[in-house]
């Protein structure tokens, strides 16, 4: 693990593998990368508003457990992006096949699931309230 | 397809990727402003610690914004790799783990 972190770290390092690519593949990884990183940052606010302005839940400490799953789900799609980003650079400059990823298709569906149990609760919410 | 012309054309495609790398990495940088007003709204609660982590979150969006920046503003391609995306990525993490803090603290 601390070997990848610190192959990150370590342009040469990339650099000295394989062949370097048009520049352009490498820009597009790396705008993908950032796509990815703003990705992360939008869960990160979001798991920052929800900590200052849900109101509580009557559930208790619902609405920082929400938080948190969003502050938690954003650092780990930033961490992972940049280790996605630097197998995909090597990918390219050894003229390899892109490593695969289970991990866009596991966040959609959490994502997915988040909102539909959210639907769930304002739906009771409406109806039970009356 | 290239077509049977030999005259090379405008070279609109080498100009455009630098540059839309650059908007990219500015994005990124308004993003990372976001999340730090939003952490520091959270964090200042006017006692000690709270001035304390909001602080901290300052000085990791004064640590990563230049490095968005250079970046950003750089003229031509950047060379492949560099320090400034897992720099980037991990002051996101770090802010999502002083996002956590903050959230906990507000417990008690």
């Amino acid at each position: 693990m601390w070997e990848s972190i610190r192959r990150w770290f370590d342009p040469r390092e990339l650099r000295s593998v394989g062949s370097t690519p048009d520049y352009r593949f490498s820009l597009a990884n790396e705008r993908t990368f950032l796509a990815w990183l703003r990705t992360g940052l939008a869960l990160v606010a979001g798991g920052l508003a929800a900590a200052q302005f849900l109101p509580p839940l009557p559930l208790r400490h619902l609405r920082e457990a929400i938080a948190i799953a969003l502050l938690l789900l954003g650092g780990a799609v930033a961490v992972r992006a940049v280790d996605h980003w630097a197998r995909t650079e090597r990918a390219i400059r050894l003229g390899e096949e892109l490593p695969a990823s289970r991990f866009p298709a596991v966040l959609a569906l959490t994502v997915g699931l988040g909102a539909l149990l959210l639907v769930v609760a304002v739906l009771l919410r409406a109806l039970g309230g009356r | 397809m290239s077509g049977p012309s030999a005259a090379p054309r405008p070279a609109r495609d080498p100009g455009l990727q630098p540059e839309r790398t650059r908007l990219a990495w500015r994005r990124t940088a308004l993003a990372l402003t976001v999340v730090t007003v939003l952490a520091v709204r959270l964090a200042f609660t006017g006692d000690l610690g709270g001035v304390l982590l909001a602080g901290v979150t300052l000085v990791v969006w004064g640590a990563v914004l230049p490095v968005c920046w250079r970046r950003g503003t750089g003229t031509g391609p950047a060379p492949t790799g560099g320090r400034s995306l897992p720099l980037a990525a991990l002051g996101a993490a770090a802010l999502a783990v002083l996002g956590v803090a903050l959230v906990l603290r507000g417990l008690w």
